[in-house]
């Protein structure tokens, strides 16, 4: 077992002393944790099962039952597509194949270079301006196939200039 | 208790208000299929939706494993819809189920395949892709299959009922959901205590223990000297592989079935529980009296040894450090009566039968080498034995009764006899601790104080010459655990307890033949609360029936430390008769 | 802090004035209004407020008018929207480099941008205000009261509006006469089922136990759908009134929001409305002097469709898997750890304060017989007027997807109109004219479910939109019982086979003995619900399946594998643009040169093609078209 770094196993052993007056705050802590490091692997998992009792199994089996958390690391940029009826019905599979092709990467995967995650999501409800596609929180309102290389190619230039 | 007037299939009955239609329909004399339901709402999920009925007051058909009877209630079990729905729930389940009957142990006692049956499903109504297979064969203990599992849950609530544990659980979900250790680890690669519990609930292969029956075949032919030994625990339960009904001892055909099958010589554990009782009878005594680390606890469950490792790394000191009494037996078949009959140790194949899985596990142990040979080479379970003696043709009800073979180590005691049940250990170290603590025998003989065949925690004061020793008794990692924090906490009283890794102890060890009422026809309703106690008493009938009853009096332990050992705790002895432990890591690397 | 009646009227007063004052004009000042719905917030709303801010100042204006932003306006197509008070002037897709010119013309100048203005399609004139734009006309809000004109962040414009005037009433009613009162509005939950609110609550209080709990379902995992979110976002204080009157009707202390993690800023106004109210003693004990104490905490759903299932909800607020309970026992019995419980969906809630302000009475006065009131409606899709619209009960779907949603775009054909989601079903043509209610939706072979409503054309495919469907619900499936765990990915095999061209008469059988098979045996809704959008396509389209299966065509060109991009040699001039964007290298020169051109036209190889439609959209003479 990959060991944690002190300064982690202090920040995660705060985020679940934060919910220990909760009834049951195991979903609480997994998202704290998964808002702050973006994932939430074994090592960590062991940890919350020994600050909270729960066993790692359930607690491995909530973390692989909610598609918002992840096991493994996501890229810089975290490219959500809306496969959402009302963006469906509006070329939504276009453009996300457009992602996927010149990302190289399927839904749920990472790029090499860590920079970008594509995520199939389901309605962001921002159905009023499907297509739509959020990228870090930020929302793209309809997007056409053609405008991906150029999210691309700006998100790509934002992250050389930091 | 209120009652309810139901009808069935158009019959009136009365039944207890509260039960499930599953339930009272059992009792009316129905049987409904069923398969994530089990033993009393231990596994109650409605979901693997084969015990479809129609019912008055529901809206469509239910679950009758969930569901509650209610005055006036009209269930058909018997209505098209309800037929064709479980038949297709089945058949649905098929579609993903590898299916290979012929290859696959379970095949004789499987409930999937007995569910397919009654319901009349086919197993190419549906076809597709079947969801991923991962199999898992690392640990010594048990295998997991998941090409075989139906997602009931029921190792799931067994593991945590039991142990408090839950080293299983659901991944992922939808169609991509299976059972596993987290992360989809092995066995081997978590801190699964390997007891086999979860094995002994599920209703396919998917779980199963880690068959030996080749290594054992293959000794045969290799043309070692095969010698085997049988637990306590084994002849209490192994009858009902042929029928019997629980609770039937089978000592003497299990003996004769054992001979049939080739072993050269066939021992009993019992001789290795005396020789326990006398080891850490005296390492209690010991620690008793030279201010040693208390209380002791008992080591002679691998389940039990594996849970310390993980999780009470600093209890260490308090086990016994004497191996279990198979491993004991075996380093001494492999050392004394290797010797006695001038073989070479490296020629001696020794097969435990056992109730257990984790003795699968624990005889693979580096601590439980000699001169770098396991003291047992391989483990069989009960439900293995029984296979075993299927395969040679042998019809198990029809052979006389025989006698274990009588050389060098084939007396036993009572006392060892009971090691089989929780809190046997206990009084049988008890009978000779007193006995060696005030010259007397200890009157009356059975301390039916620390008796029981359940899963709590039962304790007991003893006045001992004065001395009142205080003894506990947990079996079921969920009760241990009590136990083990209070003595992390320093707020132990006790100096002795006994810790057994199966609630009940090895008569409902992980290698136990199944208890599934769908299969026995003949026991009452109630087998799932009963067959605990029915195999307990198999047990202590047998102790009653031997006129030694207290190890230190059984002549052949007395002659094997005096030939060969020196006297209890001596050098010899705990070179042959211990073992170490250490701490372990729940989740290494392994994968 | 608001500890009495009294604290409340006299605050109320004052605020409800300065709320008209802001509204009518009559603080002498404007008042501009941004939307700060999501769709406007992702078209730039919150630089387009700064740069309202910074233009003021820079004038030397900025005590002469107010900036601000509301929840949805509902028309999130046209979005960003600015408005004007007291002029009530509204401009739409506002961008940044407008607002000089707003700040110099209207604010300023006083006169109007037209150029911003909304323009009628039918008519084609400019219109100025709001309530005289078609899309808005045949609305009426309720639920969405409030939402679009006060600020969701500040609780004294929701006191203005008259929040907890509705809990002040509760309060001197007893408890059974707050549930009568429900009752007798006819209020029915609009999470789905459509169940009456006021059963539920009275079963909720016949159950005597130590405690209970309200929970407020936002988890809204319906695709296409976003009414839940835009009431949250757009007036959180009204839910949590509901939730409060909710608590007093059957006697719980406690409440529970359960809103989708992907709903942030619906999060954060929800947390604030909360912390405000707490702060004014309007949460906590002793609300307004009475014996009734209530709280409420937000709980993230974390991604899981099935977790709007209410056992599955439960399970998910306490911390484990969210996978659906068996029923009975009924939540309202034993619900959130086993004490009795009360889901309801935020719509429903949000209508709660209204009857309990308004009386029942007035509530029940809009509808039709046995749906009273309004429903919102997520109205998207093939639409021209895609937004959230709030209409009463019995609108007919002519009326929401013409005269409201503005009719199909660029003259193409309705095909139909998909409501409740993944549940439903889709309504044709021939339905047009039936009145939307609970009960008739379903008699028509739909649902209403949580609202909803995806318009499709002819370009549509709806055995595509069938395995849409089946794919999200084959995803979503929690994975506990065998119907739904491995009948939905059968299902979805069969679909994506006859997507593909493979598919054979004998599919069709089994899809139907499929889904009446998962209807019939699954353990909770999702299952029992799943095949609808197949079998509803089945019933008003199965020639399409058929032209799948048997002419191995997708009529309206959308299935990949059975259709094809052609290039019209006589149109095609050969400019050659069309082979330089297409990825696969597949359209070539031939030697024909159409008449009146001059270069030979291009001609795709079909076997090549990945039918990636670059090309389609590259040619400018409309030479290419799917075959
Ligand atoms: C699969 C599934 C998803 C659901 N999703 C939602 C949802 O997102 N929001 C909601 O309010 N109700 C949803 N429901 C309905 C709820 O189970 C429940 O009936 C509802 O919240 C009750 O509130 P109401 O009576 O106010 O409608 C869903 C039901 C099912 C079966
Ligand atoms: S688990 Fe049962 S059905 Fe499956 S292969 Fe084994 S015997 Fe056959
Ligand atoms: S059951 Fe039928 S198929 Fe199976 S072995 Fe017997 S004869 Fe063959
Ligand atoms: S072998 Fe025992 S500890 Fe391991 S998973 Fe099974 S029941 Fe749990
Ligand atoms: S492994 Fe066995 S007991 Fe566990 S869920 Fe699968 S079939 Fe059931
Ligand atoms: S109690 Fe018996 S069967 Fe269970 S693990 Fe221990 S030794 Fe094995
Ligand atoms: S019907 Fe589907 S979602 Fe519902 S319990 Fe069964 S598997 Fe889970
Ligand atoms: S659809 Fe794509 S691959 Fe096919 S011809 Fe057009 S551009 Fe080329
Ligand atoms: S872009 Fe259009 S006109 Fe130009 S070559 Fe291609 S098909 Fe012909
Ligand atoms: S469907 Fe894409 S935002 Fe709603
Ligand atoms: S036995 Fe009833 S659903 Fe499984
Ligand atoms: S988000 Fe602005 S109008 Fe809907």
């Amino acid at each position: 077992m990959a060991k944690l770094q002190e300064a982690a196993v202090a920040q995660i052993s705060e985020i679940c002393d934060r919910h220990v007056n909760d009834k049951t705050p195991l979903m609480m802590i997994l998202s704290d944790i998964q808002n702050e490091y973006g994932y939430i692997p074994l090592e960590v998992q062991e940890l919350v099962s020994k600050k909270t009792g729960i066993s790692v199994a359930e607690i491995y089996g909530v973390v692989t039952f909610y598609s918002f958390f992840s096991l493994t690391p996501k890229g810089k940029y975290v490219v959500g597509c809306c496969l959402g009826t009302a963006c469906y019905v509006k070329g939504a599979q276009n453009v996300i194949d457009k992602f996927q092709e010149l990302l190289g990467i399927k839904p749920g995967e990472t790029s090499e270079d860590g920079l970008f995650t594509l995520d199939a999501l389901r309605c962001i409800g921002a159905c009023g301006i499907a297509p739509a596609v959020s990228i870090n929180g930020k929302v793209y309102p309809k997007v056409k196939v053609d405008q991906v290389p150029l999210i691309i190619k700006e998100l790509k230039e934002e992250a050389a200039k930091a | 208790m209120s009652l309810v007037n139901i009808k069935i299939e158009g019959q009136p009955y009365q039944v207890e208000a509260g039960l499930t239609i599953l339930e009272a329909a059992k009792a009316c004399g129905y049987e409904i299929p069923s398969l994530c339901a089990f033993n009393h709402g231990e596994c109650n999920q409605g979901s693997c939706r084969v015990c479809l009925v129609e019912a008055t007051g529901a809206r469509g058909l239910v679950a009758s494993c969930v569901y509650p009877v209610a005055e006036g209630m009209e269930i058909k079990i018997s209505s098209p819809a309800a037929v064709q729905a479980r038949r297709r729930s089945v058949e649905l389940m098929l579609s993903n189920h590898n299916k290979n009957c012929q290859q696959c142990d379970k095949n004789g006692q499987c409930e999937l395949l007995h569910v397919a049956q009654i319901t009349g499903a086919r197993e190419d109504a549906f076809q597709g892709v079947h969801s991923e297979t991962h199999i898992d064969t690392l640990a010594p203990g048990l295998i997991r299959d998941t090409s075989k599992c139906i997602l009931c849950g029921r190792c799931i609530a067994r593991c945590s009922n039991a142990h408090g544990m839950g080293i299983l659980g659901f991944e992922n979900r939808g169609f991509a959901t299976f059972v596993s250790p987290a992360e989809n680890r092995s066995f081997a690669d978590s801190p699964c205590i390997q007891c086999g519990q979860c094995v002994n609930v599920c209703p396919t292969g998917a779980l199963m223990e880690h068959s030996e029956i080749d290594k054992v075949d293959a000794a045969f032919k290799a043309g070692k000297h095969v010698i085997v030994q049988a637990a306590p625990a084994v002849r209490a339960a192994i009858g009902e592989e042929f029928d019997n009904p629980v609770g039937t001892p089978c000592t003497g055909k299990m003996i004769a079935a054992l001979r049939r099958l080739g072993f050269e010589r066939v021992y009993d554990v019992n001789f290795g529980a005396d020789l326990t009782i006398m080891e850490e009878g005296t390492e209690l005594l010991g620690r008793l009296t030279n201010g040693g680390v208390l209380p002791m606890i008992t080591s002679c469950s691998p389940g039990w040894i594996n849970y310390a490792e993980y999780n009470y790394g600093d209890l260490l000191p308090h086990l016994s450090s004497c191996k279990s009494p198979h491993e004991m037996q075996g380093a001494v078949i492999k050392s004394y009566w290797a010797q006695e009959k001038g073989i070479d140790p490296k020629d001696i194949f020794v097969v435990s039968i056992m109730p257990c899985v984790a003795k699968k596990f624990e005889k693979e142990r580096e601590q439980l080498k000699t001169n770098g040979l396991p003291d047992v080479d391989a483990v069989l379970t009960t439900r293995e034995l029984a296979r075993m003696i299927r395969r040679a043709g042998i019809m198990f009800n029809r052979l006389p009764d025989e006698e274990w073979d009588q050389d060098i180590m084939g007396d036993y005691t009572g006392a060892a006899v009971i090691f089989g049940v929780t809190g046997g250990v206990m009084e049988a170290a008890l009978r000779t601790v007193y006995y060696k603590l005030t010259g007397k025998e200890c009157e009356p003989i059975e301390i039916k104080a620390v008796r029981g065949h359940d899963a709590g925690i039962r304790e007991a004061s003893l006045d001992i010459n004065g001395t009142t020793v205080n003894v506990a008794i947990a079996s079921g990692m969920k009760s241990a655990k009590v136990l083990l924090d209070e003595i992390r906490e320093g707020k132990s009283k006790y100096q002795f307890i006994e810790i057994m890794g199966c609630p009940g102890g090895c008569i409902n060890g992980g290698g136990q033949p199944y208890v599934r009422p769908c299969f026995m026809p003949n026991e009452a309703d109630d087998i799932l609360d009963t067959y605990k106690e029915k195999r307990a008493q198999a047990l202590y009938s047998e102790d009653e029936r031997q006129t030694l009853r207290q190890s230190h009096k059984n002549p052949q332990i007395i002659e094997l430390y005096e030939k060969y050992l020196g006297e209890p705790n001596s050098h010899k002895a705990h070179e042959l008769l211990h073992t170490s432990y250490a701490a372990r890591e729940g989740f290494n690397d392994v994968k | 802090m608001i500890s009495s009646v009294t604290d409340l009227n006299e605050r109320f007063e004052a605020l409800s004035k300065s709320l008209d004052d802001k509204i009518k004009g009559g603080d002498g000042k404007r008042h501009i209004v941004l939307c700060g719905g999501t769709g406007c917030l992702s078209a730039h709303s919150t630089e387009i407020m700064e740069r309202f801010n910074a233009l003021l100042k820079e004038k030397g204006i900025e005590d002469k008018a107010t900036v601000n932003q509301v929840g949805c306006f509902g028309f999130c197509s046209q979005g960003p929207f600015v408005k004007i008070y007291p002029e009530d002037t509204l401009y739409k897709m506002v961008k940044i480099e407008d607002v000089d010119e707003i700040v110099e013309k209207d604010l300023i100048g006083g006169e109007i941008v037209e150029r911003l203005l909304y323009v009628d399609p039918k008519s084609g004139e400019k219109v100025t205000k709001q309530e005289d734009i078609l899309f808005y006309k045949k609305q009426r809000r309720v639920a969405l009261n409030g939402c679009g004109v006060i600020n969701p962040e500040d609780i004294n414009e929701a006191i203005g509006m008259g929040a907890f005037q509705g809990i002040k009433r509760a309060l001197t009613m007893t408890q059974q006469e707050v549930v009568d009162e429900v009752l007798a509005s006819g209020l029915r939950g609009r999470g789905g089922g459509g169940f009456p609110t006021g059963r539920k609550w009275q079963f909720a209080l016949n159950v005597e136990a130590d405690q209970k709990y309200v929970v407020c379902n936002g988890d809204e995992g319906d695709p296409g759908a976003f009414m839940d979110r835009s009431i949250l976002e757009g007036n959180p204080l009204g839910v949590i009134e509901g939730m409060m009157i909710a608590g007093y009707a059957f006697g719980a202390s406690e409440g529970y929001f359960y809103v989708r993690a992907e709903y942030p800023i619906a999060v954060k106004r929800l947390k604030i409305a909360i912390e405000q109210a707490r702060a004014e003693g309007l949460l906590g004990k002793n609300i307004l002097g009475s014996d009734f104490s209530f709280d409420c905490q937000i709980r993230l759903g974390a991604g899981a469709f099935v977790c709007g299932e209410e056992t599955a909800l439960l399970n998910s607020i306490e911390g484990k898997r969210g996978m659906p309970r068996p029923r009975p026992p009924f939540p309202a019995i034993k619900g959130l750890w086993g004490k009795p419980t009360c889901v309801n969906n935020v719509e429903t809630l949000a209508c709660v304060p209204y009857i309990l302000r308004e009386g029942a009475e007035k509530f029940a006065s809009v509808g039709t017989e046995k749906s009273k009131g309004t429903k919102v409606f997520a109205l998207g899709g093939k639409v021209n007027n895609v937004g959230l619209v709030e209409v009463p009960m019995g609108t007919t779907l002519r009326e929401l997807i013409y005269d409201i949603g503005g009719g199909i775009p660029d003259g193409k054909q309705f095909k139909a109109i998909q409501t409740g989601g993944p549940s439903g079903g889709c309504l044709t043509a021939e339905y047009l004219d039936e009145p939307i209610d609970f009960d008739n939706l379903v008699a028509k072979g739909s649902m209403m479910g949580s609202g909803g409503a995806i318009v499709m054309d002819e370009d549509n495919c709806m055995v595509d939109v069938a395995k849409f469907y089946m794919e999200f619900i084959c995803d979503e499936s929690c994975g506990k019982c065998t119907p739904c765990r491995i009948g939905t990915k059968r299902m979805l095999e069969i679909l994506t086979r006859i997507t593909e061209g493979k598919g054979t008469m004998k599919d069709l059988d089994e899809l139907e003995e499929l889904s009446q098979t998962i209807k019939a045996n699954s353990l909770c809704a999702l299952g029992q619900t799943a095949s609808n959008p197949v079998n509803s396509t089945l019933a008003h389209f199965r020639d399409e399946y058929l032209a799948h299966i048997v002419d191995k065509k997708c009529p309206a060109h959308v299935c990949k594998n059975l259709m094809s991009y052609k290039i019209d040699a006589d149109k095609c001039i050969g400019c050659g643009m069309c082979a330089k964007g297409c990825p696969a290298s597949c359209i070539t020169r031939t030697d024909y040169v159409a008449e009146g051109h001059k270069l030979a036209s291009m001609a795709i190889d079909a076997d090549k093609c990945v039918k990636c439609g670059a090309c389609i959209s590259t040619c400018k003479f409309n030479a290419i078209s799917k075959v």
